[in-house]
């Protein structure tokens, strides 16, 4: 019993993780939290789901949908983020992903209704979870190479320029406004597979991602807002957390569950603001 | 001292600007005929338009009186929370759980949901000097996402994911809807007059100085997390006493309606009204209300579509506004700059 507990929390904290480390990839390179992450990772879900139900064997439309949202993530960041990238304040910005996420939102539910649906699972018949820690277990590997290109080769240096200052960057003479580009679409990329690890346990809707958003909101706020590894951490934790405390407390329960990281959140940045990996931000007026 | 012309020497009465000394024209009174013109309005509307418009108007206002209450935190403040719809919920069922299951008179609700929210909006901007810029934006996401599961968990108390409904005021004179109609118009007058002097007060002065340069108004001796914590508490005062007057004029309340699209919607009506402006809740409460109602008349997901586009928009081409973009085109009709 617990074990299949700690399984199945582990394997929503694969999916919390995924997105968790969107987050922290956008927040790295423009310094701000995209609340409409989780949205686009929805449509990803469905741009699946419409592949899937279409005929195409399920690992062939896994590479289309990230291929497809990376895509999608360039595209918004060159359409509409880019006008107002360069202007001072946090309102701007926030409120630019908060109309993205509306705006998102609606069109999915205009497109595909906000009907329930169910996502095929990988592996069918082994218990819940275990699709999702498989999963995890390929993207693993894959964000070990990332990793390993960001930290040895030019274009890792160059994104790892953009990310430490854009503007001296630019004085270097690196496109920033391409690896900003290129940062938004791997965002969106590793969001898609949050959603296509989540949707078998979830369901399909348009709402689907916003209960998911906050709990990588905690594994962000957990590891460091600043810190990939920490993301991918903290989303375990917090996937474990979670279902641990959805069923053993019984306060709690399945319907409160998504109070739990609230209070990570705000315990995290009340005891240890930079996270468990994070680094203190250092002020200058 | 260089005399420039037109500069009026310091403790004679301050002329209109672009009037010199001696000059005998008179200058219309813009400011006043406009207010005048507003009260002449309001109190008309409710003897004009048809019920469902009627109920409408009088949800703008009770918009208003939260966005006046939002305002103080994005638009004065310079932070951003998501969790406005939250506290606004929070009075809401304050007012409904003591009407309908305590049977208490509703003038009381009022005082009560306000006590309340602000000392919730209190207890949250406790942390503030912690939570700042997207980590405050974060928590308040969060939740604004808890409430409406907290809620659907005591029915008892609640009505659980049903709702409740709730007996709305009875008139002694008008009918029952236009005496609604004047108790919130009451309550926001008095709110804009009460955000019109917080703002002017220290402590709102302190407020635009710390979103201005925070180092130099710590170096002035403006504590920034007690004057956050104060604007926090005063805001979610004001969303908690519009949200008992939402009770008084819809008549009922359940855990959807105060959802995450509610915050959304009000942050919306903040950037798109106009940030630190006393206007700009009025007409950001009337487009929210508006923009969404006509939209529903094409398709059931377009106001979500036409919302979210227009909240792009706005901070794209309207940093400041629709009252900034008022303030503009006014400028270039008059030729000069009040």
């Amino acid at each position: 019993m617990f074990g299949q507990q700690l399984l199945e929390g582990l394997g929503a904290g694969a999916g919390y993780a995924a997105l968790a480390l969107a987050l922290v990839l956008t927040y790295r390179f423009t310094g701000i939290v995209n609340f409409a992450q989780g949205e686009l990772a929805m449509l990803a879900t469905y741009v699946a789901w419409q592949l899937v139900d279409s005929g195409m064997p399920y690992w062939a439309a896994l590479p289309v949908t990230v291929a497809v949202a990376f895509l999608a993530g360039v595209v918004t960041e060159r359409t509409v983020m880019r006008r107002v990238e360069d202007r001072a304040g946090e309102l701007t910005l926030v409120a630019t992903t908060i109309g993205l996420y509306v705006t998102v939102n609606a069109i999915a539910a205009l497109v595909w209704t906000s009907a329930l649906r169910a996502f095929p699972s990988p592996f069918p018949d082994g218990p819940a979870g275990v699709s999702a820690l498989v999963a995890a277990c390929v993207a693993g590997p894959v964000l070990g190479a990332v990793a390993l290109v960001v930290r040895h080769t030019g274009l890792g240096l160059v994104m790892r320029a953009v990310a430490a200052d854009p503007r001296s960057a630019r004085l270097s003479g690196v496109r920033v406004g391409r690896v900003l580009a290129l940062g938004w679409g791997a965002a969106s990329a590793i969001g898609a597979v949050s959603g296509v690890l989540l949707a078998p346990i979830l369901f399909l809707e348009p709402t689907m991602m916003t209960g998911v958003l906050v709990y990588s909101f905690a594994a962000a706020t957990l590891g460091g807002l600043d810190s990939a590894p920490g993301a991918v951490a903290g989303g375990l934790i917090v996937g474990v957390t979670e279902t641990l405390a959805g069923t053993y407390l019984g306060f709690v329960g399945a319907d409160l569950k998504i109070a739990v990281p609230l209070v990570l959140i705000v315990a995290v940045l009340l005891l240890r603001p930079q996270g468990l990996f994070g680094s203190a931000p250092v002020e200058r007026a | 001292m260089n005399t420039v012309p037109g500069l009026v020497p310091a403790g004679h009465r301050r002329l209109p600007v672009g009037q010199a000394a001696g000059d005998r024209r008179q200058v219309w009174p813009w400011r006043r005929a406009g207010l005048g013109a507003l009260a002449a309005g309001a109190v008309a509307l409710p003897f004009v338009l048809p019920p469902y418009l009627l109920f409408q108007a009088t949800l703008v206002l009770v918009y208003a009186v939260a966005l006046l209450g939002l305002d103080l935190v994005v638009g004065r403040g310079g932070q951003i929370s998501l969790g406005h719809g939250a506290f606004f919920g929070v009075g809401a069922y304050t007012a409904a759980v003591m009407i309908a299951q305590f049977g208490l008179p509703y003038p009381l609700t009022l005082p009560v949901a306000a006590l309340l929210t602000f000392g919730l909006g209190w207890a949250a901007g406790l942390p503030a000097l912690r939570l700042r810029g997207l980590y405050l934006a974060m928590v308040t996401f969060a939740v604004a996402v808890v409430l409406p599961p907290l809620l659907k968990r005591f029915p008892a108390i609640t009505g659980g994911a049903m709702g409740m409904p709730v007996p709305t005021p009875r008139a002694p004179v008008l009918d029952d809807d236009q005496w609604v109609y004047f108790l919130v118009l009451g309550v926001t007058v008095t709110a804009f007059a009460g955000i019109r002097n917080l703002t002017a007060s220290r402590g709102g002065r302190a407020l635009t100085a710390i979103r201005e340069h925070r180092a130099a108004a710590e170096v002035l001796g403006m504590r920034p997390a007690t004057h956050m914590t104060h604007a926090f508490a005063w805001s979610a005062m004001y969303a908690g006493t519009a949200g008992a007057l939402y009770t008084w004029t819809a008549g009922f309340v359940s855990p959807d309606s105060f959802a995450l699209s509610l915050s959304i919607t009000l942050l919306a009506g903040v950037v798109i009204g106009g940030p630190a402006t006393l206007t700009g809740a009025l007409l950001g409460a009337f487009v929210v209300m508006g923009v969404p109602a006509v939209a529903r008349e094409l398709n059931p997901a377009a106001p979500g579509v036409i919302s979210g586009l227009l909240i792009v928009l706005v901070v794209y081409a309207a940093p400041t506004g629709l009252t900034g973009l008022l303030r503009r085109a006014a400028w270039s009709v008059a030729g000069r700059r009040t």
